[in-house]
């Protein structure tokens, strides 16, 4: 697939899916905590409107996932813009004033790549009581240290260009030439490198819900749903099958579009 | 290389204290303490239940004393499996945990590299288009999807192997948990190896090669693997990491009596020293073992050396 048709095809993917989670509940009859004791593990039917079944305590999984869909990506995106504003200001602080600043920044990124982050993650939600809040800035602040990496090289190169010495040899001051200057050049790089955090956020939330640590009951994500479809697997295939191939698609979209961004904004370079 | 290597070992101590530190002052941070029940206990057993576990002393002293212990291997006692040691209970969950994770990462750099190799060959064919497809389904697939989905098709469904975990000395009861494990991991390899294959093979001293006569699988082997492994080495760190962090969803679903399941199980318990303990046992191995593969690096590549 070229570049340019893998965006568009993983983009409107995305946004159905993201559409079918905000509109869905709202069109079917179904509510996402009533239980019904008398369609406990019923398989999709549109009888009911019951289109993904019901689950071991007779919810409506179609509603349930809809609502699953809605927290994994809130999680996602707010993980990510937390994990954008923290690596982006580091990298471009650490590449922009360089010398031994940049040394001691980037030493201090390594050391942090070298942690489990994700046994921090669970030993914060086992220290602190499990808010969402939390999940958020936890999640957050695994996924800062690519895009610090990556925005500090492009900040390496940016500074020494033309236009940057332009800048300075008519008297703008630095934090104006990092703002106006740099940062718009780091928007493409950026982008692509937000695209492919996502993905990892959501992994790491449904890693968290899948064990039981993340979102409660009765909120649900897919990765909570992935989990409660595990445990009825033998008797309900479906309800593992369908949170599982969504969580997968989503994934496999985001990734897949990362990577046809990066094609097309390196493309857009080397030309 | 003595030097080098004496150089990388004193790199990893502060990395290693910094995250036993980080680690202790996150679960001492903790509000609440371990032996907070629903059952109120009187101010007197309270007391004396702190005493025993050093509680009352100050956070600083608390933490010299868990440094000299860990000094001597010794992790604390665990909160709630009262008759044993946290070092007792890695001692019981580790070796499973160790097979499983070692055996995954053969098979993953056995597989992976091999279909990278063969995908750098065929660049731009159908062979390649497959082999990048399919890795890129391993990378986005998470382990707790493809474990229950495999469990469900090959044990559930078409009775092939045991779904779950028994105490019998069937090795196959290995099967699917460690292919499970080694999917993403051959995934990410098979990608490394093709794109640094590719680079490698366009190189002066690859046309040399051809040019006196070699075939390709000798050009290959005996002259382009070894410059092309180095990414391949160096993602060594992180994917120890991402085996380790798998594995705790493999035997949470495969049911295998793990390190993974008693970390899981601290933390759902509360059990803080096992939980702190695990988390600095399993920090202390990837720093470990990175330091090996920065070492190695050093080996096979001379150039990083002299850096």
């Amino acid at each position: 697939m070229s570049g340019n048709r893998t965006i568009k095809v993983t983009g409107t993917v995305l946004l159905a899916i993201a559409v079918m989670a905000l509109v869905g509940p709202w069109i079917s009859p179904n509510d996402y905590v009533a239980t019904d004791l008398d369609l406990i593990l019923k398989p999709p039917s549109a009888n009911g409107m019951h289109w993904f079944g019901t689950d071991g305590l007779g919810r409506d999984l179609f509603v349930r996932t809809m609502h699953g869909i809605r927290v994994t990506m809130l999680v996602a995106v707010v993980a990510s813009l937390v994990s954008l504003v923290i690596g982006v200001a580091y990298g471009a602080i650490a590449g922009f004033v360089g010398g031994r600043v940049d040394a001691v920044m980037m030493r201090l990124v390594d050391t942090l790549y070298a942690l489990p982050f994700i046994f921090f993650v669970i030993l914060l939600m086992v220290a602190f009581e499990r808010n969402f809040l939390l999940i958020f800035v936890a999640i957050g602040a695994i996924n800062w240290l690519d895009m610090a990496r990556i925005v500090r090289g492009q900040t390496l190169s940016l500074r020494e260009r033309e236009f940057v010495e332009a800048a300075r040899l008519t008297g703008v001051s630095t934090a104006r030439i990092v703002f106006r200057h740099i940062a718009p050049n780091l928007m493409g790089i950026v982008i692509v490198y937000v695209t492919l955090t996502i993905p990892q956020a959501i992994l790491v939330e449904s890693f968290l819900s899948f064990l039981g640590l993340g979102v409660q009951e009765p909120q649900t994500s897919l990765g909570a749903l992935v989990d409660a479809g595990v445990n009825q697997m033998e008797r309900a295939a479906f309800a593992l099958l369908i949170p599982a191939s969504l969580l997968a698609v989503i994934l496999m979209c985001f990734n897949f579009l990362g990577d046809g961004l990066r094609d097309y904004f390196d493309a857009r370079h080397s030309q | 290389m003595l030097r080098y290597t004496l150089l990388r070992i004193l790199g990893a101590i502060p990395t290693l204290l910094l995250v036993i530190a980080l680690a202790f002052l996150m679960v001492h941070a903790a509000p609440g303490g371990p032996f907070d029940d629903e059952r109120a206990l009187s101010p007197e057993i309270e007391a004396n239940i702190a005493a025993a576990y050093h509680l009352d002393e100050p956070l600083p002293k608390q933490f010299l004393r868990y440094m000299g212990g860990l000094l001597r291997g010794d992790l604390g006692p665990s909160y709630r499996y009262l008759d044993y040691t946290v070092s007792e209970l890695i001692a019981i969950g580790f070796p499973y945990s160790m097979r499983i994770g070692a055996a995954a990462m053969a098979l993953a750099l056995l597989i992976g590299v091999g279909a990278g190799t063969v995908a750098a060959l065929r660049q731009g064919a159908l062979l390649d288009r497959i082999v990048m497809g399919f890795s890129m389904i391993g990378i986005s697939i998470p382990v707790f999807v493809v474990a229950p989905v495999l469990v469900l098709l090959l044990a559930v469904k078409l009775h092939w192997l045991p779904a779950g975990w028994t105490e019998t000395g069937d090795l196959r009861r290995y099967l699917l948990p460690v292919i499970t494990l080694a999917l993403p991991q051959i995934a990410y390899i098979a990608r490394l190896t093709r794109a640094s294959m590719i680079d490698v093979l366009s190189r002066d001293f690859i046309r040399t090669a051809y040019a006196q006569g070699l075939g390709t699988a000798t050009v290959v082997r005996v002259h382009a693997l070894k410059p092309a492994m180095l990414p391949v080495l160096s993602y060594m760190g992180p994917a120890i990491a991402a085996v380790l962090t798998g594995s705790v969803v493999v035997e949470e679903i495969f049911g295998i009596p793990g390190l993974g399941q008693y970390f899981i199980g601290g933390a759902l318990n509360r059990d803080y020293t096992l939980v702190l303990g695990i988390v600095v046992f399993y920090a202390t191995l990837i720093i470990a073992l990175n330091l090996l593969v920065d070492i190695l690096y050093g080996v096979i590549d001379p150039r990083v050396r002299y850096r």
